[in-house]
């Protein structure tokens, strides 16, 4: 082979390669990506149906409840404004308790319930997700604008 | 006083840093044998002043002087010596003492051990470490200060973060933090390469033991951090594809690239400017590690109280490392000619073969990890990217990776015959897909990836034996013994390492294809199955720790009847951060681990008990362990000592300008 055939053919072989890189992340990004939804978007229907989402907020105070069989819990969790019914199956984090922060993948059924696939909670006491202070911040800011 | 001391210890530092930085570098670019002998006590000095700010920062802790913000709020007096030392890092600023201190350790031992190098190559090494010890001590003095006072003191400290307080994390932090800064040798040998002009082979041989001692410490750090969150976080996962994970990983990659493309280059003199545009990338990615852990931008299962404020310094820091090391790259490259020429069928193509692809996976992993961020700062809505998105597209990248890994060991330099490359290897071909099909159909479980794992294991793994085997027909006729001798530690590392990703990928795949969970609310005295394994839960007693309280649960395991382990898992309460913490307990064998750990008490009297059953997950780390210690054999390979001495009366490469 020549080479000036043979680097034509190296450089032939790394775009096929990047194209497929390329063409691998696009199509696992378009059926892997988690969107996040505040309590008020999914209580106005902006969230969609049947495909995994994530929901920040505080868990609302004297809201869970355990099943029967011990393993399933059934909690809210709010961003002050609106309330979304959680329901979950497994062990919880350590710091996940009423009145704090948590974030909850999975997704919403017909019937207004998000059921968890996930509960995130955070490390440490004094840290709130960001994502889950981003919904009380939304919702505040609304508060505002409609007080006004 | 202590801790002023320390403080000024480490102001001292920066100065002798700052000396490290300029003066040598003067002294190479105009050729003064007196500027450049500066360098050496320079980095020593600036060793032993960050290792004196170290001690006074760990004796503050250790004495519990919580007049020392940074003691009394991770530190406490109930808490036990061992995390007492810890918690000096198990913090910000203090991680980010540790990370200068392991910088000038490299830095030392650069002075100690490559005495051989040409003095104007040293001293611009010795500069360019220098420069980054700077930016990172005045980092460290301008906005996260370990010696900051608490006036007046409180009577009692906080406690370290329950989940730090832990024995894999004694050792996690200064491993990986070795690894990722140890890189910056490899980068600060780039530079000073492209400086000098001077990109050749021997310039590759310098830098490869460097880079693999490197490589050895952040792969060690990364299975011991691995291993912390699979006990720890309680779920029994071992990789979350979590930001923080994936800092330590991308350039761990590089790395591993980096590794096998300083060997094209000290070997055939190829390959020299994709060399160091990766040693240039490496250190980029190490720092961008320390930004995503350090800076707080990004939701993680790791992310400790953080401060964004301080993300903007290290950003600052890690555009000036790459726009500057770029530049220069960008104005010395095109000066390198292309080395010599391979064939398709070549070691010299397997290798670059598996260059491309990792950095094409190092890429998808950062486009993961940065994308939620970009779109959160454009405020494009927030999105996460969870490890369905990695394992899509991980795997397929590095099934290639795999298949020449194998082949590369077996094909020559410069180019060589396909069939007789492929002669030795068509019996594992086939032999490795029979195993992987039979296997999967044995344990019943025939999916893709399943199959997929369990052939590419068999392949690496019948493939190092069938490597091994033809060093003996080769020396047929000689002992085997003889044969063994023979055999160069680079070798051995190389063929260690290569083994230890076939053991890695049996333990991954066994573990994620055949893992068991139940979580269940059980009473004293029921039982409960799981994977053929009875469970009886025999009730919590107290058992309270020195810094907490803690429900500990007995749990009998049995198989068939026969007892096989009692597992005590544990909920403790931590009393000073008021923070409860799951500790699970392990029975750990060579083909299953089976772990139990302890939920929440019912108002029953019941407890919630999750139970595991983890087939091969020790293989994981066996296989990690294997990647360093071939690692350790590559390094320490006779031939770099022997060469660097041979080659450096001719290192007249002092420019002369």
């Amino acid at each position: 082979m020549k080479p000036r055939s043979k680097r034509l053919l190296l450089v032939a072989g790394a775009v096929a390669l990047l194209v497929g890189a390329v063409a691998l992340v696009l199509n696992a990004f378009q059926q892997n990506l988690v969107f996040f939804h505040t309590p008020t978007e999914v209580a106005e229907g902006k969230a969609p149906v049947g495909r995994a989402f994530r929901i920040g907020g505080m868990v609302e105070t004297g809201s869970i409840r355990r099943a029967a069989d011990g393993v399933t819990v059934q909690f809210a969790i709010t961003d002050t404004a609106k309330v979304i019914p959680v329901s979950y199956k497994g062990s919880l984090p350590d710091l996940f308790s009423e009145g704090k922060g948590a974030v909850v993948q999975g997704t919403l059924g017909p019937d207004g319930q998000f059921q968890a696939s996930e509960v995130l909670a955070k490390h440490d006491e004094n840290y709130m997700p960001p994502e889950a202070q981003h919904a009380v911040d939304q919702a505040k800011k609304a508060a505002q604008t409609v007080a006004q | 006083m202590i801790p002023e001391l320390g403080h000024f210890s480490l102001i001292l530092a920066l100065v002798l840093a700052l000396v490290q930085a300029i003066v040598p570098m003067i002294g190479a670019s105009r050729n003064r044998i007196a500027l450049m002998a500066v360098g050496r006590p320079a980095a020593q000095g600036q060793f032993l002043a960050i290792a004196f700010a170290f001690g006074c920062l760990t004796w503050a802790f250790v004495t519990s002087d919580f007049s020392l913000q940074l003691a009394a709020v991770n530190s406490h007096t109930d808490t036990p010596l061992i995390y007492k030392i810890t918690g000096v890092w198990g913090n910000h600023e203090g991680s980010l003492l540790l990370w200068a201190l392991s910088l000038s350790l490299w830095t030392v031992a650069v002075t100690v051990f490559s005495r051989n190098l040409p003095d104007a190559f040293m001293a611009r090494v010795l500069g360019v470490l220098g420069w980054i010890s700077a930016g990172f001590l005045s980092f460290t003095l301008v906005t996260s200060n370990p010696f900051d006072r608490l006036l007046p003191a409180v009577a009692q400290g906080r406690d370290l973060n329950p989940l730090l307080q832990d024995a894999g994390m004694i050792i996690h932090p200064p491993l990986l933090y070795m690894g990722y800064v140890g890189f910056s040798v490899a980068f600060a040998f780039a530079i000073a390469a492209l400086l000098s002009g001077r990109m050749d082979a021997a310039w590759a041989r310098w830098s490869r033991p460097w880079t693999t001692v490197a490589w050895v410490f952040l792969t060690a750090g990364i299975a011991v951090g691995s291993g912390w969150a699979y006990y720890e976080l309680g779920w029994g996962g071992w990789w979350f594809w979590d930001p923080v994970e994936n800092a330590s990983f991308m350039p761990w990659l590089l790395g591993t690239a980096l590794i096998h493309s300083l060997a094209v280059t000290e070997k055939r003199g190829a390959f020299r400017s994709w060399t160091i545009l990766l040693a240039i990338s490496a250190f980029s990615l190490s720092l961008l590690g320390t930004f995503l852990v350090r800076s707080g931008v990004i939701t993680s299962v790791h992310a400790f109280a953080t401060d964004p404020r301080r993300g903007l310094f290290i950003l600052a820091l890690l555009v000036v490392v790459i726009g500057v090391s770029l530049t220069l790259f960008a104005w010395r490259a095109p000066k390198l000619s292309g080395g010599g020429s391979f064939g398709l069928v070549s070691r010299d193509a397997t290798l670059l073969g598996n260059n491309v692809l990792l950095a094409v996976a190092t890429g998808s992993v950062l486009l993961g990890t940065l994308y939620p961020l970009f779109l959160d700062a454009l405020n494009l809505g927030k999105i996460s990217v969870g490890p369905p998105y990695f394992e899509a597209v991980f795997v397929p990248l590095m099934t290639p990776v795999v298949v020449l890994m194998v082949l590369g060991p077996f094909v020559r330099w410069k180019g060589d015959g396909l069939g007789r490359v492929l002669r030795p290897l068509l019996p594992v071909m086939v032999a490795s897909i029979a195993i992987g099909l039979g296997v999967a159909f044995a344990v019943g479980h025939v999916t893709v990836r399943t199959v997929l794992g369990l052939v590419l294991a068999s392949w690496v793994l019948l493939g190092s034996a069938q490597l091994l085997a033809s060093r003996f027909a080769e020396r047929r006729g000689a002992s085997a013994a003889a044969v063994l001798r023979g055999i160069p530690a680079a070798w051995w590392g190389m063929w260690l390492a290569h083994a230890g990703i076939g053991i890695f990928i049996i333990g991954a795949t066994m573990a994620g294809s055949l893992h068991e969970r139940l979580d269940v609310k059980m009473q004293p005295g029921q039982t409960a199955q799981l994977a053929g394994y009875t469970f009886t839960f025999r009730g919590v007693a107290d058992a309270p720790g020195p810094n907490y309280d803690a429900a500990r649960a007995t749990i009998d395991v049995a198989r068939s009847g026969i007892p096989v382990a009692t597992l005590q898992p544990e909920k403790r309460f931590y009393v000073a951060q008021q923070m409860p913490m799951t500790e699970a307990s392990i029975d750990i064998g060579p083909f299953r681990d089976v772990y139990v750990n302890l939920g929440d008490r019912l108002d029953d009297g019941s407890w919630v008990v999750g139970l595991f059953y983890k087939p091969f997950i020790s293989w994981v780390w066996l296989g990690c362990l294997l990647m360093a210690v071939g690692g350790v054999f590559a390094a320490s390979d006779r031939r770099y000592r022997r060469l660097a001495e041979r080659e450096v009366p001719a290192g007249a490469a002092r420019r002369t300008t």
